[in-house]
């Protein structure tokens, strides 16, 4: 249950904020060529790769992947990626990268005029001006280990168990002193005319026979 | 009506059970993970700075990674794509490592220390050709940092700092076969053939790629095999009759060549001569049979014999350890002893290092190796060599001893199967690998501490430590809950490993004496294992049997070996080289009396060949022989075929063994609309709790199932390429569900607009497959259940009372079905490399589908998210059922990854074996890297966690008695009050 309220809340603060860094989708069919265009693109990850050559370990093992893995790339230091060589088409691009989820793009290369390049995200639909990719949210692989209360304790089989007794030992007497002392007396000869209660006369319908 | 709310409380707690998760500090508890590489292409050692010494090295599975030369561990791996083949690595500025991949067309720099790509270059080009990296050595002086790269045709110059090209220059036009490229300071040299004897030389600059000089040779003679370059303006090649060998000298423009016959080199030697691959200065080796000749060319250009090896396993490239002394190590074998030998170019005499190693047997022959020198105390070179052995492990050897050795050949895993552990003999007591009660007490105090958090950050260490080395988990023999197995891996190699299931070590490997590379066996390949005798009732005693089948080549026809290990101490217990090809092996449901499995091997010509080769196997199959069938999918043509066994063969001798095989049916895909690109079936070994499921207005639908079931994707010609390569109105996706036996179409279905890759796992009566959606542009998940409608009218009591029910009648695959399917599709967010079920001993607990995502993560996925009754707004009743409002793409949540923040590289398949404990299922992840876990579906309803905390549950016993006296004390001094008023 804490797991989907969780995701919830992280879906609700889905962060659309762009940067004003100088990135566009590039384009340009490569000199020299006649085949393919490339594709231009930036991954940011928030609070990672606007210093240069300070990232972290985790930011070097993002890869892009096209179509479906037909080819791998991986960021430079400022988050920038490109695939060369794309033939016109519409293509999908996927960003693998641990601890963050990100939504696949829907890229047209178009063959008419040629360079143009349009992205949009699929999971949402949006279209990007810019190509730069942002997680839609982070992911989080563990579950949180919640602090010590007295409620855990008490939610716990264990916890039921001493509530259910506690129960038993200190509202029951209460109840027997609400009831009606003579209704009190009856049950009380009945419970002696029978002998030892068993659990037959405990269930409601067996002690009115 | 209090039980009623308890129900629905605990449906209400099983419903919410749709993640399972697992804390942070449970990592390593149940699952384990292993990185590997693959075998190691090239390595270059980078040890000059005082740092960290380390060596970076290229391998067949595309890895691009930094490894410590002191243990052997990863500083950092790259995974290239699967097309991203690499062709070439290097240092370049000292600080950057240069991987060229893609035949030449991509360049990329990566940080040393930490392995961040620095830059990459797209290399452009038409031609296919060889690639050559070259990266200038000790030119410190010059600023510019050329980095020159021949591939596609084209030699480009490429500045080492930030990637720019600075010149490209296209030899494609002149049609040369470009082999060398020798940089001097002003100019670069450019050599190779055009056609087999018209050898040129270019001379361009430097700085801008200018042709200043263009000369050529035409030899009287054709040439064989690629030129290699021996010194700055030496080369040697082979003539077209392999019996000369000429020498090319180029000299300050000038080519000009000598001739010498092999047979005035060395008398006695016949055979064909190959030149190969070296990099020696003034020196080249010359391979005839098994025997490697050392041949010196001089500076006058006279070839002189220098020495003559037989057994020689394998030599490096020169190094330069001073101004003008370059050495190169071999190696060679003397009985079963391996000599390594370090000696100096120019002088052949003086041994520098000579030493004897002990390698294990079961690695194999060395394959390659690289060395690399350091300065000891005394000021004299000592040496290290890094082996890449034949079963692909890597070992680092110095002063003949073997420093550290990764097992790399388990990064291609190309089958698995698993064993039991032997039972626990009653003659080794419990007590003494559990711990004493003391100790026992205080692990589960500390626990305790924890779960109260209360615990100081010692003690969380502690507990950690004492989770983690649980005795429990790796011991060799087999437990009540039957999580401990052993994972039995076939690599591409050949070799087999047996893993732990408890911590992943390699219990036992064997390299198979049949699948070692030889004269006969060129290129083996493992192709199978399967279990082939599991001892159950009768033969208890006898240790269980695995079945390995390898081919000694990539092709259909190449001859195949059959090789039978012991499964608990890998002991080759027979091996067979089998006359007839193999194309298909298929366990068969019967064993003879001593638990054998039966196994049919199909050849390409359609025989049925039975395994073992016993009289009683024949007995056994001979009463069955009108139940086996079998399919084949001919994908070229679009053809499914279905078979029967017809009689034995009828070769020049009756052979008993070997049957003819009938055609029962085909089904002919039309090949202008449809291509297959997947097909799978149920597993054989898979076990169904129930037939039956009732709805939630008390309908009963009866589930079909089938083991002759088998699904089929078929997609449209124009479509079955990548995604980018077609567009929505050409493509669409046929599935079909096909019954085996009598190839009936049991449902047909189309996909419009729709396109492969298609991933799909069948499980009881329902396939759930993976493929994308052009139209949306995404991927989509659809599941189908086919239900039974013949027997759906035995849902009326008094059918059952009167006895007039059919649920008695045989079920047989020749009866015509009624059947109904239902679908529904889901989109789906990332691309995926594999998908399986979940398996459980009985197949009670409720099923997760495990996605293995294009990020190389596991997903498990509940399989009540795909579910074809799923509607937008379940009643109440379809709710209480755990039924789950129609959403249209499936969550991924993210604390289900089963692999949790791990990746496993390169993944490549998912295996599920059930355990003992009906909750729970195994689950082997297997890539570059490997990862095992235990999953619970349901959650674990059948025994405790871990995380049971014994010390509370004591605790609260106590609390209990001490409440129990309290009260009583205070009862009885209430009553005595009562008495006493």
């Amino acid at each position: 249950m804490a797991s989907f309220t969780k995701s919830l809340f992280l879906f609700l603060f889905i962060q659309f904020t762009f940067s004003l860094f100088p990135s566009s989708i590039a384009q340009s069919p490569t000199p020299g060529s006649s085949e393919g265009y490339t594709i231009y693109g930036r991954v940011k990850i928030p609070g990672f790769g606007t210093k240069e050559f300070s990232l972290p370990a985790k930011v070097s093992n993002v890869k892009v992947i096209l179509n479906g893995g037909q080819r791998v790339s991986f960021l430079r230091p400022d988050g920038y990626f490109s695939f060369h060589n794309v033939p016109a088409g519409t293509h999908l691009i996927e960003v693998a990268a641990t601890g963050y989820f990100f939504s696949p793009v829907r890229v047209d290369v178009s063959a008419r005029n040629p360079g143009k390049i349009q992205a949009a995200l699929t999971e949402n639909r949006r279209g990007l001006s810019e190509f730069v990719l942002e997680p839609l949210k982070d992911e989080q692989y563990y579950e949180i280990r919640e602090p010590f209360s007295v409620m855990s304790i008490v939610k716990s089989p264990m916890g039921l168990m001493m509530g259910f007794m506690l129960i038993v030992v200190f509202l029951m007497p209460k109840l027997m002193e609400n009831m009606d002392p003579e209704e009190m007396k009856r049950a009380q000869e009945e419970m002696r005319s029978q002998g030892v209660p068993s659990l037959a006369n405990l269930l409601p319908g067996a002690a009115r026979s | 009506m209090a039980i009623r709310v308890f129900l629905t409380l605990l449906l209400f707690l099983s419903l919410t059970n749709l993640v399972s998760s697992i804390y942070e500090d449970q990592v390593g508890l149940m699952d384990w993970h292993q990185q590997y590489i693959g075998k190691v292409k090239h390595a270059v050692f980078h040890t000059q700075k005082t740092g960290r010494k380390r060596v970076l090295v290229s391998t067949e599975e595309n890895v691009v990674a930094s490894l410590d030369l002191r243990h052997g561990e990863i500083f950092w791996r790259h995974v290239l794509g699967t097309n991203d083949v690499v062709d070439g690595i290097d240092i370049a500025l000292g600080k950057y490592v240069i991987t060229l991949s893609s035949g030449g067309s991509i360049l990329r720099a990566w940080n040393l220390p930490d392995g961040q790509m620095v830059w990459e270059s797209s290399l452009q080009g038409s031609k296919e050709s060889k690639s050559i990296l070259n990266i200038p050595k000790n030119l410190k002086a010059d600023k510019d940092d050329l980095i020159l790269v021949y591939g596609k045709g084209h030699l480009h110059a490429i500045s080492g700092i930030d990637g720019e090209i600075l010149w490209r220059k296209d030899f494609a036009s002149d049609s040369i076969e470009v082999n060398h490229i020798i940089q001097s300071p002003e100019v670069i040299y450019v050599a190779g053939f055009v056609g087999s004897s018209k050898f040129y030389v270019y001379e361009l600059n430097t700085k801008n790629g200018e042709l200043l000089k263009n000369n050529h040779i035409t030899l009287p003679f054709g040439t064989f095999g690629e030129s290699l370059s021996v010194s700055g303006d030496k080369f040697v090649v082979l003539d077209d009759l392999r019996s000369k060998i000429v020498t090319i000298n180029f000299n300050n423009g000038d080519i000009n060549y000598n001739q010498k016959q092999i047979s005035d080199l060395v008398k006695d030697l016949s055979g064909q001569a190959v030149i190969l691959p070296s990099r020696l200065p003034g020196l080249f080796t010359l391979k005839i049979n098994s025997n490697v000749l050392f041949i010196k060319i001089t500076n006058e250009g006279e070839l002189v014999l220098v020495d003559k090896i037989d057994n020689a396993a394998a030599f490096s490239n020169a190094l330069s350890i001073s101004e003008n002394q370059h050495v190169f190590a071999f190696v060679q074998y003397e009985d079963n002893k391996i000599h390594l030998s370090v000696k100096d170019v120019n002088d052949w005499n003086g041994d520098l290092l000579k030493e004897d190693l002990v390698v294990d047997h079961q690695r194999g022959n060395i394959e390659k190796i690289f060395i690399n020198n350091y300065v000891r105390t005394d000021r004299s070179h000592g040496f290290r060599a890094l082996m890449v052995m034949e079963d692909h492990s890597l070992l680092l050897v110095q002063q003949g001893e073997i420093v550290w050795s990764r097992e790399d050949g388990l990064a291609s895993v190309v089958d698995v199967t698993t064993s039991e552990l032997p039972v626990e003999k009653d003659g080794v007591s419990v007590a003494k690998v559990e711990q004493n009660l003391f100790e026992w007490l205080k692990g589960h105090a500390l626990k305790l501490k924890g779960t109260l958090m209360i615990a100081s950050p010692e003690d969380k260490v502690a507990i950690q430590k004492l989770r983690l080395r649980s005795s429990e988990k790796s011991k060799m023999t087999r437990d009540h809950n039957g999580f401990r197995k052993l994972l039995i891996v076939l690599t591409r190699a050949g070799k087999v490993f047996a893993l732990h299931t408890g911590d992943g070590h390699v219990v036992w490997s064997t390299a198979l004496h049949t699948l070692r590379k030889s004269e006969e066996c060129e290129h083996p390949v493992g192709l199978n294992i399967y279990q082939w005798q599991v001892p159950h009732h009768h033969a208890l005693d006898e240790n269980p049997s695995i079945l390995v089948i390898g081919r000694c080549g990539p092709s259909l026809t190449a001859p195949t070996v059959l090789s039978f290990l012991d499964a608990y101490t890998g002991k080759e217990l027979n091996s067979l080289s089998l006359a007839h090809t193999v194309a298909r092996v298929i366990p068969l449901p019967y064993t003879d009396s001593t638990e054998q499995r039966l196994h049919l091997i199909i050849d390409v010509n359609k025989h049925a060949y039975l395994y073992p080769r016993t009289p009683e196997a024949i007995e056994i199959l001979k009463r069955e022989f009108s139940n086996v069938y079998w399919y084949s999918v001919e994908v070229d043509n679009g053809v499914i075929r279905g078979h029967a066994l017809k009689s034995n063969c009828v070769h020049e001798v009756v052979d008993e063994y070997c049957f003819v095989s009938r055609d029962l049916w085909s089904i002919v895909f039309p090949s202008e609309s449809e291509k297959i690109i997947a097909t799978v079936t149920r597993k054989s070994n898979e076990v169904v709790h129930t037939q039956a499921k009732v709805m939630t207005d008390h309908d009963v639908l009866y589930k079909y199932i089938s083991k002759n079931i088998l699904f089929v994707a078929n997609a449209a010609p124009k479509a079955s390429g990548e995604i980018g390569t077609a567009t929505p109105e050409e493509a669409s996706l046929v599935i079909y569900i096909i019954d085996t036996v009598t190839g009936r179409i049991l449902h047909r279905m189309t996909h419009h607009g729709c396109q492969g890759p298609v991933h799909a796992v069948f499980s009881e009566n329902w396939v759930v497959y993976h493929y994308f959606n052009l139209r949306a542009h995404r991927h989509e998940m659809s599941v189908i259940e086919v239900y039974d409608q013949s027997r759906a009218d035995n849902k009326d009591i008094w059918k059952f009372v009167l006895g007039k029910h059919n649920l008695t009648s045989p079920i047989s695959s020749y009866y015509r079905p009624e059947i109904s399917a239902k679908s529904q599709s889901y989109f789906f967010t990332h691309s995926v490399k594999a998908i399986e079920v979940t398996s459980t001993a009985k197949g009670i607990t409720s099923k997760q589908l495990l996605i293995g995502t294009i990020g190389d993560q596991v997903l498990a996925l509940d399989k009540r998210f795909l579910d074809p009754r799923r509607t937008l707004n379940p009643s109440q009743a379809e709710k209480e059922e755990g039924i789950i409002p129609l959403t249209d793409s499936l969550p991924i949540i993210s604390q289900s990854y089963i692999t949790h923040s791990l990746k496993v590289e390169g993944l490549r398949g998912i295996i599920t074996v059930p355990a003992k404990l009906e909750s729970t299922s195994l689950v082997f992840a297997y890539g570059v890297d490997l990862f095992f876990t235990q999953i619970a579906p349901s959650r674990t309803y059948d025994s405790l966690t871990e995380d049971f905390s014994y010390a509370l549950l004591l605790l609260t016993i106590v609390a209990l008695v001490a409440a129990l006296f309290i009260t009583w004390v205070l009862s009885e001094r209430k009553d005595l009050q009562e008495k006493w008023r």
